[in-house]
């Protein structure tokens, strides 16, 4: 799909599809009997005839409608569940998930977004007519058509810059009652003074009116606003689609039985039932069972942690292998996954310290422009005691340092550079990210989960004697254990032996009788033989059959996510110091950076530790990105300069980082520090033209000599220059 | 000159027209999934007649 740029009111309309919410039910919350499901391969007219077609056929489905935008599709229909349709569109080859409605949330944001095109669209429809006019008066039209085109002129702006003009009178307001001056300040007061100047003129027939500048002004400084909005929704939009994904959820025992209840509802002392293969929904107790536990998400730790009644679990660790009932002993807000986020908010706000680019140039913009359109008003007066020619003069210098170009500039990059990597699999949910990510010297990876794909894969499957895989293959496919789905993927060629007395042990393995021999299938204590985990790399599990011999060992390894040895080796190229940080053991660590080409690594790290090692390089005075995605890295994500997690990971990183993968490969990361610096560079070239402009335009504004037609043709000029220059980030090589 | 007197109005009723439109379409979500309405053309699903909702 390559589309020629164009050159429109939205430049990017075709760069990141407008996120906009789905309709005006979403607004007021979904309607009963209303599903969501994510639809994330859907991607053309044969997919969308092929879902609607088949879920209409569903019995008591009223309306499926498909949109292609956001991948979603939306049904209407009373009394079916998510989990009676999922099936109907697995059958025909699509990957669905259910969202959860009231995380998705696009209802403010879409009613916004709407507002500002209404405004867009009023403020271009009555730029275009009152430019006819004025492209009459330029052309010499005399004393009484001159008056009778200015008049029309201001029918025309008048209503529109009190309705087009609202958002920066709003902010602008807002921004004198707390004692700031944002850009919006000048903006409002260029506004005002230029339409009620011209007011003021065309009563008095004078030559200059300025509502076509006025009104320009408002109209391209609302793309600005819009494209900027957009930027934030559709990554806000997306985020929101990542957790709601998840809908969290907890089994409680009560009288009479169990209830499924929502995660926020859990009290201290309740009892739940984690079945295996779960997340653990709360801090608790183990009352009673046995299980492994993964604790990867929290520590980084690849290996299970064997738990049994007494034992303490934290939220986010996952039950492998047995039931458990879980004593609460702290939820919602006091769990220790709440307890990070207060880290989290600490570091959070000092990052919201930086400020972007675009902050610091109308910073320095708001109080010059005043000052000139001031010292102009009093040179002007001094010279010529006329307070009206003065005021015109002031007016004129205001409008000529139009802050399109300032306006715009920033807005126009951020949205071609978040398209482009949107499009290969990277949100940016920060606006100043893309700034700061162009800055990083240094990248520090996490290892589970981040580098690798966190799920076991089977080192060598020859070292399974073929008469026993089938074996093997049986005892695997009694347990949901990592190991053993891993197993279960390894032996797909294989036809599972026939056993008897299939029994699972939780937090050891499974045993069974085959031929009337036991065989099993765990941990090395469990079969009775000595092994030093932590001298290897990876994990293992052991297979023993009776009268066999010795136990075979059977290696597993975390599998290496796509991408990532191309992403770390084109970090290396372009200059960046690669820094692993795992919570992991030193022999896998260790392995895992010898097979990456990482030079520089820390094993067994705790949250803390990782959260302590950014801001020491920080203290160098580096410049980190941290790319992260379980619960120890949220610290780390929150406190370093910029930071990447991939979608997998747990909420509360995502919610930590800046950046968020979409996909599953890592290679984006690489390409996000190039885009960014390409953005960056942009940026700074869209100031350099303002200011070139502002250099060359105000002092003849000063000099009295800024005629309404060069103010638009100057005005028009740099705000053209600056998309243009904004557009070619989409179309350059990275 | 005096053709000035039509042809303002009609250039004002035009463009008045063109904004209707746009405010129309955008009210009734229209823009809200562009990348679906163009793929939308290439079925031939509701090509007989519309589709009834």
């Amino acid at each position: 799909m390559t589309q020629a740029a164009r050159f429109s009111a939205c430049p990017a309309c075709d760069v990141a599809p407008l996120a906009q919410g789905i309709a005006r039910r979403e607004a007021e919350g979904v309607g009963q009997g209303e599903l969501i499901l994510s639809l994330p391969t859907a991607h053309c007219a044969v997919c969308i005839t092929d879902v609607e077609r088949a879920l209409m056929a569903v019995p008591g489905v009223r309306r499926a409608r498909v949109n292609l935008t956001l991948r979603r599709v939306r049904i209407d229909a009373p009394g079916l569940e998510a989990s009676d349709l999922l099936p109907v569109l697995e059958r025909i080859g699509y990957e669905a998930h259910e969202l959860d409605p009231a995380a998705l949330d696009t209802g403010a944001t879409d009613r916004m977004g709407r507002d500002l095109l209404m405004r867009i669209g009023v403020a271009g429809f009555a730029m275009m007519n009152i430019m006819i006019l004025s492209v009459a008066v330029w052309s010499g039209a005399d004393e009484a058509s001159r008056d009778l085109f200015h008049w029309i002129s201001a029918a025309i702006a008048l209503p529109t810059i009190a309705f087009a003009g609202q958002p920066f009178f709003a902010s602008a307001y807002g921004a004198l009652r707390a004692r700031r001056l944002g850009m919006d300040v000048p903006i409002s007061l260029a506004l005002i003074l230029a339409t009620a100047i011209s007011l003021y003129e065309t009563r008095n027939s004078g030559h200059h009116a300025y509502f076509d500048a006025a009104v320009m002004l408002c109209f391209f400084l609302l793309i600005g606003r819009y494209l900027d909005h957009r930027t934030r929704a559709i990554a806000r939009s997306a985020a929101a689609e990542l957790s709601a994904l998840e809908v969290p959820r907890a089994t409680r025992l009560c009288e009479g039985g169990e209830e499924v209840v929502p995660v926020a509802q859990l009290r201290p002392g309740d009892l739940l039932r984690i079945l295996p293969g779960t997340r653990i929904p709360a801090d608790g107790e183990i009352a009673e069972g046995q299980s492994e536990i993964d604790r990867a998400l929290l520590t980084g730790e690849t290996l299970p942690f064997a738990a049994s009644a007494g034992d303490m679990l934290s939220a986010g660790e996952i039950n492998l292998t047995g039931p458990l009932t879980l004593r609460v002993t702290a939820a919602g807000a006091d769990s220790s996954l709440a307890q990070l986020t207060a880290l989290v908010e600490a570091a959070e706000s000092a990052r919201g310290r930086y400020t972007s680019l675009a902050e610091r140039a109308s910073r320095a913009y708001a109080p010059v422009v005043h000052i000139l359109a001031l010292a102009s008003f009093l040179g002007w007066f001094w010279i010529t005691r006329d307070i009206r020619h003065s005021v015109n003069i002031a007016a004129a210098v205001l409008i000529i340092t139009c802050p399109c170009a300032l306006g715009l500039a920033v807005p126009a990059v951020v949205t071609a550079a978040s398209g482009r990597l949107f499009r290969k699999g990277l949100l940016i949910k920060n606006g100043t990210a893309l700034e700061r990510l162009a800055q990083v010297d240094t990248v520090v990876f996490d290892k589970t989960g981040t580098l690798t794909m966190g799920t076991p894969r089977l080192v060598s499957p020859e070292r399974i004697p073929a008469e026993l895989a089938p074996v093997v293959l049986a005892l695997a496919a009694a347990s949901s254990h990592p190991l053993s789905r891993a197993l279960v993927a390894a032996l797909d060629e294989y036809l599972p032996a026939d056993l008897a007395e299939v029994h699972e042990c939780p937090g050891y393995g499974v045993s069974a009788r085959w031929n009337g021999q036991e065989v099993r299938l765990g941990r090395a204590d469990w079969l009775r033989v000595s092994d030093d985990q932590n001298a290897r790399p990876g994990i293992s599990t052991w297979l023993s059959v009776e009268g066999q011999g010795a136990p075979i060992r059977l290696d597993f390894t975390d599998a290496l996510r796509p991408g990532a040895a191309d992403c770390v080796a084109r970090l290396h190229r372009d200059g960046l110091q690669v820094i692993l940080l795992s919570g992991d053991r030193l022999a896998t660590v260790a392995d895992l950076a010898a097979k990456l080409d990482i030079r520089e690594y820390r094993a067994a790290v705790d949250p803390l530790g990782k959260a302590a090692m950014i801001d020491g390089l920080a203290r160098q005075g580096r410049q980190v990105l941290m790319v992260g995605d379980g619960l120890n890295d949220t610290a780390a994500l929150a406190g370093a300069h910029v930071s990447i997690s991939p979608a997998t990971a747990l909420d509360a990183a995502r919610v930590a980082s800046d950046m968020v993968l979409t996909g599953q490969n890592l290679l984006p990361v690489a390409d996000a520090i190039v885009t960014a610096r390409q953005a960056t560079r942009r940026i700074k070239e869209n100031f350099s033209i303002s200011i070139l402009y502002n250099i060359v335009a105000v002092p003849i504004a000063v000099a009295g000599l800024a005629t309404p037609l060069i103010a638009a043709l100057a005005m028009s000029a740099s705000s053209i220059t600056v998309t243009l220059n904004a557009l070619r980030l989409r179309h350059s090589k990275s | 000159m005096e053709i000035l007197t039509i042809l303002i109005p009609v250039s004002l009723g035009l463009g008045g027209i063109g904004l209707g439109a746009f405010i129309w379409a955008l009210r009734s979500h229209q823009f809200e999934d562009p990348k679906g309405d163009a793929e939308r053309i290439l079925s031939d699903e509701w090509d007989d007649h519309p589709r009834p909702d």
